[in-house]
């Protein structure tokens, strides 16, 4: 027990940890422009305009420079919303920075707009006198008018706080690309490149991540390459020359923790987990989907990755997927489906089944904004009640959440873990904001990656009873088909205790009711105690789960800072709650809750354990701000 | 996995016979079908471990507990994607989907359609009673129209599916149909099915002797049968009646029953083809009493890879031997950068 709980405690302290582990970085004189620590950027533009490619350019460049970053994509649902109107914007936005960063940042400093549209829905979160460059070739009069501006906002004020940096950038572009034997339609396309080395050049970035990319990206067509790598030199060449910025920004190398290091997405992270999985269970993966966003990428991930033991199934629907993975997880596999709220719903009943028959197996639901289809592409973490209760009957299931994007590798190992040790379906709750957003990932260290125990038994006899339990977890044996002498049946019907036959005997439903919820507690006698971010006791406690973690974690220690009694506990273990939360909780006067809906963890503390905590609730589709929750701590102490 | 395998005696059909008292109604069919089943998995040379029997919900869903080999009861509809999960993780074992008319056509009839047409590897039985008997009497998507029920009393307004014609048209590989009385026969489609390689599909007309009693007798019975059902055979004329007496043909595009005079054959009759990918499949499983005989046998056998050999043939699946090896492979692979010393 000991050492499995040391096990979990090394594999917890690898997640939120790495970015703990960054060092404050020594001031080294800049050799030309100005440094800067930290910078907040956003591109947007049409759905067309290929923003989501240049944030994750800009981001890759910046993370192979040594940067933290974080990053918040925000895209239509809509393959195609009607070019140049409001719902077809499509943005990006970063943070880099030399210090350890937690968030995407609450207000860029620079906006890059590349049609009316772009600025009319983004101009709002601008950092008050920031930069915004426009892209002067998509204001005219059709566009302004699907943007529903009146008069043109270069013109009449409404830029008046800002710095306007106005380009024609698309006429700029077309004249780098005159020698190229390309349709100007085409040319256009590659505007984009033009400003992602505008950027490039007043950020200081390196050029060589991007050509690299772009001589992979149009292997085949050296047109392309040459289009796109003239672009991207053409607005550097032309920041460069035109003076138009009087000064560039560097923004250093974060020193961090010696290693090889990665840039990862949540849905990355989560694939690489999976996979991962099988490889230290040596068994098979097999990930049963229906396509649904934001969690597709996860599907499409793992679909190639056979070489290492996983088979994928995209499903018929949602239903099906799960019943899949029971069916898998019955046969011995590592079965995890992935999904969003809606399939979630569906999955319901095929995941009871599985609490029924007591069979281990994974269910990632990346979150995204409800009820019903909601906003498919914005983040919400409205389904943590649906994740813990949403089953008919009393059906204990265990729930985790994941906290970076880079933790979704940890939280689907410990997923599998405490599924295959105690014969339980796992729901990881994940988002959105998570799923899409990026960070750097320092790669574990493979010896460090512990074994996942499968224990299968072999039939020896004596008659098998498939509902005999362990007695530290309450499991029950995983006896798997193909094992001769161990043939049993199981099934939705309640099971009599020990044989695993039917049975309706009101005692019995009674006792195994209990059995189910005692073993689920059981759970938690598993996991570390809960680390405290600040004092252990105070004033106030805030108490958080999921996605929330940068902008919470970063307003305590704010609001830390300017010498308030405020600590932080962030929930990895949504259900069960771990063995010490209440104590934890009681030693702060008053508790704070945050969250990305509308007050769930909040109804599950307040019944657990009678606290009049309080909650930070908001449903806009995006994270929270630093500031929003700071001014909330504010208030309180 | 220890093989036991080897040196075992051979099961019997008792092997196969589960220690729980069976709780169908007295008298039901699906006695007969659970009898077949038990007399032909022995003889199939596979072992007894191997099988597994997935089951939804309904009456014959009570199918795998009387079953001595692996079996989950699982829910209502579902069967096929637990068996198609159960196939991909193990595809070793012998997968087996008992079925009803209201679990496969009703609230699981999408996830039929697709277990079909993926050409999976599972054995399909379904139990057409043509009535919910578990929910206890409602009219099922197989009852005739106009059928009065306890959640018809007027008479139900739905036209009726056809379970053959859908799993033709979801491109199954073995499509068959079977009477529960008619044992032997019955016996040798659901062998026919087991050794068939890729999905394979029988429709079971069944007897509900409680809320559906005698709902084939007008042409099952014994004394009308030969007249009223014709047994489709490979490669043989399409024939019935007191010894062939009559047939079908193809007409127009049409089907039409023909009568020969006394001692002759009856003339162009269909010669049966199970390999044939033509639209008389089709035809023949639509033939409906009294306009035709209703046809039993194998309407169509077709060999065409199955999901798992397609997905064996991308190759390269494995589970890596050495773990550090492959995690290596895993974590390092794409775009990397090294800060400090690694
Ligand atoms: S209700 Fe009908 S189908 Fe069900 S067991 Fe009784 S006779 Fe058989």
């Amino acid at each position: 027990m000991d050492e499995k709980l040391g096990r979990i405690r090394r594999q917890q302290a690898a997640a939120p940890g790495i970015m703990m582990a960054k060092k404050k970085i020594s001031d080294k004189p800049s050799s030309t422009g100005e440094d800067r620590e930290s910078v907040v950027i956003r591109f947007a533009g049409d759905s067309g305009d290929g923003m989501q490619l240049t944030g994750r350019q800009f981001s890759n460049t910046s993370a192979i420079a040594g940067n933290d970053i974080s990053t918040l994509p925000d895209f239509p649902a809509e393959i195609r919303a009607p070019a140049g109107s409001i719902p077809g914007v499509s943005a990006y936005q970063i943070h880099f920075s030399s210090v350890d960063i937690l968030t995407p940042g609450d207000e860029p400093e620079v906006l890059v707009a590349m049609n009316p549209a772009a600025l009319k829905s983004n101009l709002h979160d601008l950092k008050p006198d920031g930069r915004v460059i426009v892209n002067t070739d998509a204001f005219t009069g059709a566009n302004l008018k699907k943007a529903n501006y009146e008069a043109s906002p270069l013109d009449d004020g409404t830029l008046a706080s800002f710095q306007v940096i106005a380009i024609p950038i698309a006429t700029l572009n077309a004249k780098a690309l005159e020698g190229i034997d390309l349709p100007r339609k085409e040319a256009d396309r590659s505007k984009n490149l033009w400003a992602l080395g505008l950027l490039y050049w007043l950020y200081d970035r390196p050029l060589e991540p991007t050509l690299r990319w772009l001589e992979r990206k149009f292997a085949g067509n050296d047109i392309l390459i040459e289009a796109n790598r003239t672009a991207l030199l053409a607005g550097y060449a032309y920041a460069e020359a035109s003076e138009i910025f009087t000064t560039h920004f560097r923004v250093r190398e974060a020193l961090i923790a010696p290693g090889r290091y990665r840039k990862i997405t949540g849905n990355e992270a989560l694939v690489l987990g999976c996979v991962a999985a099988g490889i230290l269970a040596k068994t098979q993966v097999i990930y049963a989907s229906y396509p649904i966003t934001p969690a597709s990428e996860i599907l499409h991930g793992l679909s190639t990755y056979r070489r290492l033991g996983v088979r994928t199934v995209q499903a018929e629907d949602e239903i099906a997927a799960m019943g899949m993975v029971v069916g898998a997880a019955f046969g011995g596999g590592l079965a995890v489906t992935g999904t969003s709220g809606p399939g979630l719903a569906l999955k319901a009943e095929a995941i009871n089944l599985a609490v029924m028959a007591e069979l281990p197996c994974v269910i990632i639901n990346v979150q995204r904004a409800g009820p019903s289809t909601g906003m498919p592409t914005k983040t919400e973490q409205g389904d943590l009640l649906q994740a813990v209760f949403g089953r008919n009957g009393e059906s204990p299931v265990a729930v985790l959440a994941q906290s970076t994007p880079s933790d979704g590798f940890d939280v689907v190992l410990e997923a599998f873990r405490t599924a295959v040790r105690h014969m339980v379906p796992v729901i990881i709750l994940s988002d959105g904001y998570l799923g899409n957003g990026a960070e750097p990932w320092k790669i574990p260290d493979i010896e460090s990656l512990e074994p996942i125990d499968m224990f299968h038994p072999e039939g020896g006899g004596k008659p098998f009873h498939p509902y005999e339990r362990a007695a530290d977890t309450l499991a029950r044996p995983w006896a798997i088909p193909g094992t001769a002498g161990l043939e049993h049946r199981i099934g939705g019907l309640e099971k009599e205790d020990v044989t695993g036959d039917v049975s309706y005997d009101p005692a019995n439903h009674q006792r195994m009711t209990d059995l189910r919820r005692e073993k689920l507690k059981k759970i938690a006698d598993f996991y570390p105690p809960v680390e405290v971010d600040g004092d252990g006791e105070g004033d106030l406690l805030v108490l958080s789960w999921g996605s929330t973690f940068g902008a919470v974690r970063t307003a305590v220690g704010k609001c830390r800072g300017e010498g308030r009694s405020v600590s932080h506990v962030h929930l990895r273990h949504v259900h069960p709650f771990p063995n010490d939360l209440g104590e934890i909780i009681g030693r702060f006067g008053r508790v704070l809750i945050p969250e990305l809906n509308g007050g769930q963890l909040l109804f599950l503390i307040r019944s657990a354990y009678l606290v009049g905590a309080e909650g930070l609730n908001k449903v806009e589709g995006r994270p929270f701000m630093v500031a929003e929750v700071a001014s909330r701590i504010r208030e309180m102490t | 996995m220890i093989d036991r395998s080897k040196n075992r005696a051979t099961p019997t059909r008792k092997d196969f016979q589960s220690n729980q008292e069976v709780r169908w109604c007295p008298a039901c069919g699906d006695y007969s079908i659970l009898s077949q089943v038990q007399k032909i998995v022995p003889t199939l040379g596979i072992e007894k471990e191997k099988f597994v029997f997935v089951s939804g919900i309904g009456c014959s869903s009570r199918f795998p507990y009387y079953m001595n080999t692996y079996g989950f009861h699982t829910i209502h509809g579902r069967a096929p994607t637990i068996a198609t999960g159960l196939k991909v993780a193990n595809p070793d074992l012998s997968v087996w989907v008992i079925t009803g008319d209201g679990d496969a056509l009703s609230i699981g009839g999408n996830h039929l359609i697709h277990a079909l047409r993926r050409n999976m590897d599972i054995k399909i039985l379904l139990f057409n009673n043509r009535i919910y008997g578990l929910t206890k009497g409602q009219y099922s998507p197989t009852s005739e129209q106009g059928k009065k029920t306890k959640s018809t009393p007027a008479g139900s307004p739905d036209y009726p599916v056809h379970p053959v014609s859908l799993a033709l048209a979801a491109e199954a590989t073995f499509v068959a149909r079977a009477i529960d009385t008619d044992t032997k026969h019955l016996a040798g489609v659901i062998e026919r099915a087991a050794r068939h390689r890729g999905s394979a599909f029988i429709e079971i007309f069944q007897n509900c002797n409680i809320f559906n009693d005698g709902a084939f007798d007008e042409f099952k019975a014994r004394d009308v049968r030969d007249e009223r059902v014709v047994r489709l055979e490979q490669g043989k004329p399409v024939r019935f009646g007191k010894e062939g007496g009559r047939g079908i043909r193809l007409r127009n595009c049409t089907l039409e029953a023909v009568s020969s005079g006394p001692g002759e054959e009856p003339p162009d009759c269909i010669v049966h083809d199970e390999k044939s990918r033509s639209f008389i499949a089709y035809m023949l499983a639509r033939m409906e009493y009294p306009e035709f005989p209703v046809a039993i046998g194998v309407f169509r056998d077709l060999e065409k890879p199955t999901y798992g050999e397609l997905l064996d043939e991308q190759g390269d699946f494995r589970i890596a031997g050495d773990t550090a090896e492959a995690l290596r492979s895993l974590l390092h692979t794409g775009e990397t950068w090294v800060v400090g010393n690694e």
